[in-house]
């Protein structure tokens, strides 16, 4: 009887947790902490921390209190942790989101409370478009838009055939799109592998054909820890002599330091289209990456920047309205403004909240130090807007 | 079951009583994420009471019981999906009885088809053959494209009934709470019915059965299929709850964890599932909230009632009364 | 489709294949001798895994990194089956399947911990970095060199079992555990000895793909389920069987993988072809499976006389 009793007991103390701090500004943040997923999850949660710290921990002179939850690289399970941050923690604003499938399974949990919803990474094309929302913004890019560049700048390079790999879902399948809509040369191959929490690792049979191709270029998307068992396994089959890789989303600051460990070469001097880089010359930039470098030792990522300018953003709404967010209108016009000191320099949000912003081509190269970065080469696109915007009815 | 202890009939009563109050108490104490937790369970409890039916009244040790709860779900989302997007007239609808029709049928001819073959093993083949089906069915859904794929589907409106709205929480508890009592019901009849006995005489002494002309065969594809079939219903009640459904509903994991709910609670006991399946959402809610690691813990106590608690939470009650 | 890129297909295949016969061998083992279910055999591949990876990191030696891989996972295996595996042997499957389950839930968290989320990746020896090329086909030469242990490993056990006085134990537990303990033999060793031997393949397998891919946390957890549907389409118990499944079966995901999506994109719109043409592939060993099944309900080539 006694564990029923103790069953009882712990759901009845389950009730009284939700009231706490109430005079806080209350951030809900989803990403992901568990899994292979989690190495972006935790560079994002570091970039939210290291922007707390340089707001001194105040919004519109309130303090700030962010609430981690883990999507454990499911949809089901981030809807789940988005509905325990709307309807428990009653959070006033919710941002974070890595995976587009995620974010979609989400936003509507959101949106039907009539909250915020901001995605630090996340841009898929439908959220972009037809579902847009007047509650949705983005501090990243529409999925689209990185591989429009990415096709631009194969086009430069003189790429006159092309083999595109990328993973299976929502992003994977904008990316691919986004490349196709540029890309002047022909698409020779392309291959889609499964995705998710038992992702394919083993990518021996698409390399093949990807050889057998003859394609001048290949264009791979595979964020996380995929990218780095892609980059290994291209330059275990000799590719990296025959067919200069061109990535999106695949080489970072995560897997740049690995790929050093593991001294795969042939990524150095290789290409990708990208809207920031750590090097970029603007004062919020340079403040965010040595802070981040001081801090926790080691380059930031993408991901950690639209983390960082995800906090800035609520930071600028919080500021303007002080601290009142008790108004979802009020807080969206704001939002709405971009008024803060992006890391990427100046950009204002498009009809669809989707940021219109420079896109570049950055390339691998060693720092004075012998860390493998990266470095911005040239600006394919100058404030680009996403091709969905115009199918908003925003 | 004859040894249904005063015991065990108490808790799992009190269980069903603590249900009914319970998420009326936090609903309108204003944790209304509460409910939500609640709603879960019950429907997980709903799946788990099917699966009670076969595995612990035919024996018959199901790898696969996810599938059902993806079809049941899936029928409700593909008629919305195209009632909102255009397109499939004669599948496109809001209308509950449609979806629910659907995932019922669409669930018994699955059960059915595959039952035929599944059961024609016995052992750990019949194990790793219903997890095959329901591993056909992840990556068919996985494959569809117009579905969402890997990605899930939105459901952008609950099934429409007359007098219910599913998008009220408090409505959707209700008819949950009201299913899983209904199918508590159901299967106490099936089990003491002369069906029911021939099931688990097959179980006990598959011999003997047949030596006195009777072909089980027969009654364990009747009893596949009828639990598929609350499963699939389950599945559509799990579509109006989530409102996001995705082929991880149907990875095999899934299907482990709906058994360790079964035989955590006790999969001797028609109450077992819904016991199993409180404990399990419980330990998972209170555990997250502690660690990330939680699965440490949680995989510890999973250990510990296989090795220690032989007969589940049920089983454990009965051997107390019985000392 | 021309020739070259069949044969190097064919040969991703056979490395898939030798990887999966070197997970599935000792779950097979487990399998048909001590009637043990062992999910947890997909943490041993894990385990593999981390432990050569830290050490070759460690120590800069890939070889070094190997040997640590055998025996770390032998010592956990070892515990591991005192512990708790051996309690299991007398239970029923779904007992087996749930305990092992929670140990892969322990195992995953406690490298989450112990670890990190990032994973290890390693690199190769210097030596296997680069490619072969035999008469016109070019192959990394360390894929070449998974095959070459896999087969390696796959002789060696074939002569254990058939050339030696343990391999006749461990056959006679294959088609009669009963008779085994009935004359004496020391059951417990005997099951101990196969259990860890059977770990430490699934640990092999976990640090010869590290340097492809990376040590991950459940990075076994899919593929467990690929070696069980070896097992059972081999026929429970039989090394022979599961060695032949689980080519079949690197051969079917490879060339699913490789050749489903054109041969779908003469029947369906293109778009769908390449969405529907991986779950295909994937779904094709569980069709196999259930095929199999149907027919001969014991799988390919069962151990005789039960």
């Amino acid at each position: 009887m006694n564990k029923f009793a103790v069953a009882l007991l712990a759901s009845a103390s389950l009730c009284t947790t939700a009231m706490a701090a109430d005079d806080a500004i209350k951030v809900g943040f989803v990403t992901t902490l568990t899994t292979g997923g989690a190495v972006i999850g935790n560079d994002m949660r570091d970039a939210v921390n290291l922007a707390l710290e340089h707001m001194d921990n105040t919004m519109g002179g309130k303090p700030v209190e962010v609430l981690f939850e883990d999507d454990g690289f499911k949809p089901a399970t981030g809807k789940q942790a988005t509905d325990k941050l709307i309807k428990e923690d009653d959070v006033d604003i919710v941002a974070g989101y890595i995976w587009s499938h995620v974010l979609m399974a989400s936003y509507r949990s959101v949106l039907k409370a009539d909250k915020v919803i901001i995605s630090a990474n996340a841009g898929p094309s439908a959220i972009a478009g037809k579902l847009c929302d007047p509650n949705f913004f983005s501090t990243s890019w529409q999925n689209d838009q990185t591989p429009m560049a990415l096709g631009e700048l194969l086009n430069a390079r003189d790429v006159k055939s092309l083999y595109l790999m990328a993973p299976n879902y929502a992003a994977g399948k904008d990316m691919v799109a986004g490349v196709e809509r540029t890309f002047g040369g022909e698409i020779v191959g392309k291959d889609l592998t499964k995705w998710g929490a038992d992702a394919q690792l083993d990518f021996s049979a698409e390399l093949a054909k990807a050889k057998a191709s003859g394609a001048e270029g290949l264009a791979v998307f595979y964020p996380g820890k995929a990218g780095g068992a892609f980059i290994k396994q291209y330059q275990q089959a000799g590719l990296a002599e025959s067919m200069p890789l061109y990535t999106m989303f695949t080489v970072d600051a995560l897997s740049l330091p690995k790929l050093q460990e593991a001294n795969m070469t042939g990524i150095l001097g290789s290409e990708m289209s990208m809207f920031w880089s750590p090097e970029m010359d603007n004062a919020a930039n340079q403040k965010f990456v040595a802070g981040f470098r001081e801090k926790y030792g080691r380059y930031p990522s993408f991901y950690a920047a639209q983390s960082y300018d995800a906090m800035n953003l609520i930071k600028s709404a919080a500021d303007a309205l002080d601290g009142d967010f008790s108004s979802t209108s009020a807080v969206r016009f704001e939002l709405a403004k971009a008024n803060f000191d992006s890391i990427r320099g100046e950009f204002e949000f498009g009809n669809n909240h989707m940021p219109i912003q420079n896109f570049y081509a950055r390339k691998v190269i060693e720092d004075a130090d012998g860390n493998w970065t990266t470095e911005i080469t040239k600006t394919v696109f100058e404030k680009h807007q996403d091709s969905y915007a115009a199918t908003c009815s925003m | 079951m004859e040894g249904l202890s005063k015991k065990s009939a108490v808790v799992g009563g009190a269980f069903l009583i603590v249900l009914a109050i319970l998420p009326l108490v936090m609903f309108f104490s204003g944790n209304i994420f509460l409910i939500d937790i609640f709603t879960r369970l019950v429907i997980l409890a709903i799946a788990g009471t099917s699966l009670y039916l076969l595995l612990g009244v035919a024996g018959l040790p199901s790898f696969g019981h996810a599938a059902y709860l993806g079809l049941g779900a899936y029928a409700v989302g593909i008629p919305v999906h195209y009632a909102t997007m255009g397109g499939a007239e004669w599948l496109a609808s809001y209308n509950g009885w449609w979806q629910f029709f659907l995932a019922i049928f669409v669930s018994a001819l699955f059960a059915l088809i595959t039952g035929a073959i599944s059961l024609r093993t016995r052992g750990v083949h019949f194990i790793m053959i219903t997890m095959a089906f329901s591993q056909m069915i992840f990556y068919a859904l996985i494959s569809l494209e117009e579905y969402g794929a890997d990605d899930g589907l939105s459901v952008y409106a609950s099934s429409e009934f007359p007098f219910v709205m599913l998008d009220n929480p408090l409505h959707l508890y209700g008819v949950c709470f009201g299913s899983l009592l209904l199918v508590l019901y159901i299967v106490h009849r099936l089990q003491h019915s002369p069906f029911g006995r021939v099931l688990q005489a097959a179980k006990q002494n598959e011999t003997r059965v047949l030596a006195s002309g009777v072909n089980p065969f027969k009654y364990r594809l009747l009893a596949y299929v009828m639990a598929g079939v609350i499963a699939g219903y389950a599945g559509a009640l799990m579509a109006n709850f989530s409102l996001f459904i995705s082929p991880d509903m149907v990875e095999w994991s899934r299907s482990g964890e709906l058994m360790f709910m079964v035989i955590l609670g006790g999969s001797q006991h028609i109450l077992g599932p819904l016991v199993g399946s409180s404990l399990f959402i419980l330990l998972e809610f209170v555990l997250s909230r502690w660690t990330i690691y939680w699965h440490l813990p949680f995989g510890i106590i999973l250990l510990l009632v296989v090795l220690f608690g032989r007969g589940g939470i049920m089983g454990m009650l009965r051997r107390d009364s019985q000392s | 489709m021309d020739t070259i890129l069949l044969i190097t297909q064919a040969v991703n295949g056979l490395q898939l294949g030798v990887l999966l016969f070197l997970l599935s061998a000792g779950l097979t083992l487990t399998f048909g001798i001590m009637d043990l279910i062992n999910l947890a055999h997909a943490s041993f591949y894990m385990l593999g895994a981390f432990f050569g990876a830290s050490v070759a990191i460690y120590t800069g030696s890939f070889t070094l990194g190997f040997s640590a891989a055998i025996i770390g996972v032998l010592a956990v295996a070892w515990i591991i089956e005192k512990g708790i595996i051996s309690r299991l042997y007398t239970r029923d499957h779904l007992d087996q399947l749930l305990a092992t389950f929670g140990l892969i839930l322990i195992a995953d968290t406690l490298v989450h911990m112990i670890w990190g989320p990032a994973g290890l990746a390693i690199a190769l020896p210097p030596l296997l970095q680069g490619q072969l090329t035999l008469g016109g086909v070019t192959l990394p030469s360390y894929r070449v060199l998974i095959i070459g242990v896999g087969l390696l490993v796959a002789l060696g056990l074939y002569c254990l079992v058939n050339h030696t006085r343990t391999g006749m134990l461990i056959r006679a537990g294959a088609s009669n555990r009963q008779m085994l303990s009935n004359l004496g033999v020391d059951v417990g060793s005997l099951f101990a000895a196969v259990f860890c031997m059977g770990a430490a393949l699934a640990g092999i397998a976990g640090i010869l793909i590290t340097p492809i891919t990376e040590a991950s946390i459940g990075m076994g957890n899919d593929i467990i389920i690929t070696a069980f549907v070896v097992v059972i389409i081999g026929g429970i118990g039989s090394i022979k069987g599961a060695f032949i499944a689980a080519i079949i079966i690197g051969m079917i995901d490879t060339f699913g993988r490789a050749f489903l999506d054109q041969l779908f994109m003469t029947v369906m719109p293109a778009e769908t072809a390449e969405t529907a043409a991986p779950a295909v592939s994937a779904m094709l060993i569980y069709i196999l499976m259930a095929v199999i099944l149907s027919l001969r309900p014991a799988g390919l080539f069962p151990p005789k006389l039960r």
